[in-house]
Formats: C-alpha cells, structure tokens, sequence
C-alpha cells in the first residue's frame, strides 16, 4: 500500500525507529498534513475575528472548538486558573485529532500516532510542562514532597511511617515515570488496535470474496469493517479528548496540590 | 491432554515459534481481564449516577473518560507487551 510513493512502515517496525533520520514515510506526510491543518484552520479562522457575528465554515469551526476545549476540557478540570493553557491545550488536542483521523480518510487510511515516536514527544512535552508548574507555583521541595508523600489525615505516627514506606516509592513512580509512559502508550496503542481490526476486517472481506462458496458471509465481514470504521472515528476523536484532559488534569494537579 | 500433546508438537516443529505466539495470547488475554471488569465497574457506576442525577451527566460523563484512561492503560500494556515479545 503506497500514497505518493512512500510506503507504510510494517507492523514489525513497531519497536524498531525508521531508516535514518530524514527517512520520510508515510507517516511523516500525515503528520505534516496534521501540522498544517491545525495551523490553517486557526490561521484563516480568526482573521475576521473583530466581526461580531461569526460566518464562513472555518471561522464557526474555529471558534466553537476553541469554546469546545474552553469548557470541556479546562472548565471541568483547572477552573479558571487554567486559561491559560488554552493555546497549549487547543493545538495538542487539534494535532492528534488531524492525525488520528486520516486513518479512516479513504485512500489514506493509516492513523500516523500508531506509531509511537510523535505521541512519545507529545507526551513528554506535557511531562515538562506539569513538573515547571509545578516547581514554579509550590517551589521545588514542595512540589516534590506534595506529589510522593500525599496527605493521610488522622494517624498514629507508627502507621504513617509504615504508610509512607509503601505509598512513597508508588507515588514516586506513577507521578513522574509511569505518566509520560501511559500517555504514549494510551494514545498509540489505541490507534495502532484500531488500525489492525479495520485491516484485520477489509483484508477477511476480500479473502472471502476471493473464495468461491464463502462470498454468502463476505458481507457479514464487511458489515462489520463498515461499523467498526464509525467507530474509529469515536475513538479517533476521544483519544485525543482524552490526552488532552489529562495534560490538563496533571497540570491541576501540580497547580493546586491536595491539602 | 489432547491439547498438551497438540502443544507439545507444535512446539516440537519449530520450538520457540510456537511457544512466542502461545505466550503473546496469554499476555494479552491476561492484561484484559482486571482492566475488563475496572471498565464495566465504571461505566456502570457513571450510568447509574447520571440516571439518578440527569442535570450532572455532562461532570460525570468527563469524570467516567478519565477513569476508563487510567483503567484501560494496564489493558495497553498488555498489548504492548504482547507485540515486544519476540522469540
């Protein structure tokens, strides 16, 4: 399967990086496609933006999706002290999604974050981005001590020694290892699940086609590629919801830290 | 028994070739289980709040993606995993 020539890289290249540092593949022309529509749609849809009535298709787009990301996702987890992570928040959520969908786009067909050096990158940015915050608004020795030793309430001192010497290590390892780690993981193993079931269907649909007596249950198969292509693109567009409300929800969680 | 053997000669035929696709399945089918039940836990949980509670569905529906995020992650690595095994 090819697009302009360059070649999808093989599922056993999962682990392996590509050939080269400037080996382009298909995958790099989706995301630079994902690059440049995140910039058009908010480059030609604010242009007009001291008219107080919205038109054009791209204007309404913008604005509704910038509302969209301003009370969906900051209102329900920062509050209004988060605002200003709006442009962060907005372009992260807006890049996944552009390179999330192409893998239901016909004659594309491949979703670029199944494979995991961008969705990696994504995730360590937002990894930089909640552990300044934090140092900045609670100080470095606080900001360490609040995310390991989180408060008990009421307790003899023997039992929270004891908590500590189990919840500290845990803590330690889920705030600042395992998170950038499930980010990755979440975004790209998602998409790359998603981009096998709908090659796993389209390539059973043509074998039974191909087949003599089986062509009778060839469009069970291919009901279910067209059912499992709407649903791609749910998951297209809540995976990068999803990535996008837990950048904001660690960043709360480094601004406003339990009592 | 019969599925011993079967393994056994398969295993026999090409010996970690066998065992590696055995392996992955078991990772795999593994990782889902806890993650499975987590998910339905919450869901379930999400409908029944916002069918007591309609006028909060819109909290609680943003609240039950976060909680399936952090449930299905050990369900990814597990897949992950499965696909870094190589024998």
């Amino acid at each position: 399967m090819s697009l302009l020539g360059v070649d999808v890289p093989p599922v056993s290249h999962v682990t392996i990086w590509g050939s080269g540092p400037l080996g382009i593949n298909k995958t790099v022309v989706i995301y630079l496609f994902a690059l440049i529509a995140t910039v058009a749609v908010f480059y030609f849809g604010t242009r007009k933006k001291d008219a107080l009535v919205p038109s054009g298709i791209l204007q309404n787009t913008a604005e509704s999706s910038i509302g969209f990301v301003r009370n969906q996702i900051i209102m329900q987890t920062m509050g209004v002290d988060g605002l200003g992570y709006l442009p962060y928040l907005a372009t992260l959520f807006f890049f996944i999604f552009f390179s999330n969908i192409t893998e239901i786009l016909p004659g594309v067909q491949f979703p670029a974050n199944a494979r995991f050096g961008v969705p990696l990158v994504l995730a360590l940015l937002t990894w930089i981005i909640f552990n300044v915050v934090g140092i900045k608004r609670q100080g470095p020795g606080h900001y360490f001590v609040n995310s390991v030793f989180p408060p008990l309430g009421d307790m003899p001192l023997v039992g929270k020694i004891a908590m500590y010497a189990l919840l500290a290590p845990i803590e330690f390892l889920s705030t600042f290892i395992i998170r950038p780690f499930s980010l990755m993981v979440r975004l790209f193993a998602n998409m790359l699940a998603g981009h096998l079931i709908l090659t796993t269907f389209a390539v059973l649909t043509a074998a039974l086609w191909a087949a003599k007596i089986t062509v009778i249950i060839a469009p069970l198969s291919f009901a279910l590629l067209v059912a499992m292509t709407g649903f791609e693109v749910l998951v297209s567009f809540l995976q990068a919801f999803i990535f996008a409300i837990l950048t904001a929800v660690y960043i709360d969680i480094s601004m406003h830290p339990a009592h | 028994m019969v599925m011993l053997h079967l393994l056994l000669a398969a295993a026999a035929a090409d010996p970690t070739k066998g065992l590696t696709a055995i392996g992955r399945g078991i990772v795999y089918g593994a990782a889902a289980i806890g993650p499975g039940i987590g998910i339905g836990l919450v869901v379930g949980n999400a409908i029944t709040a916002m069918a007591r509670q309609p006028e909060s569905a819109g909290t609680v529906r943003t609240t039950m993606f976060l909680g399936i995020a952090f449930t299905e992650a050990l369900a990814l690595f597990g897949f992950v995993l499965a696909f870094i095994i190589s024998g």
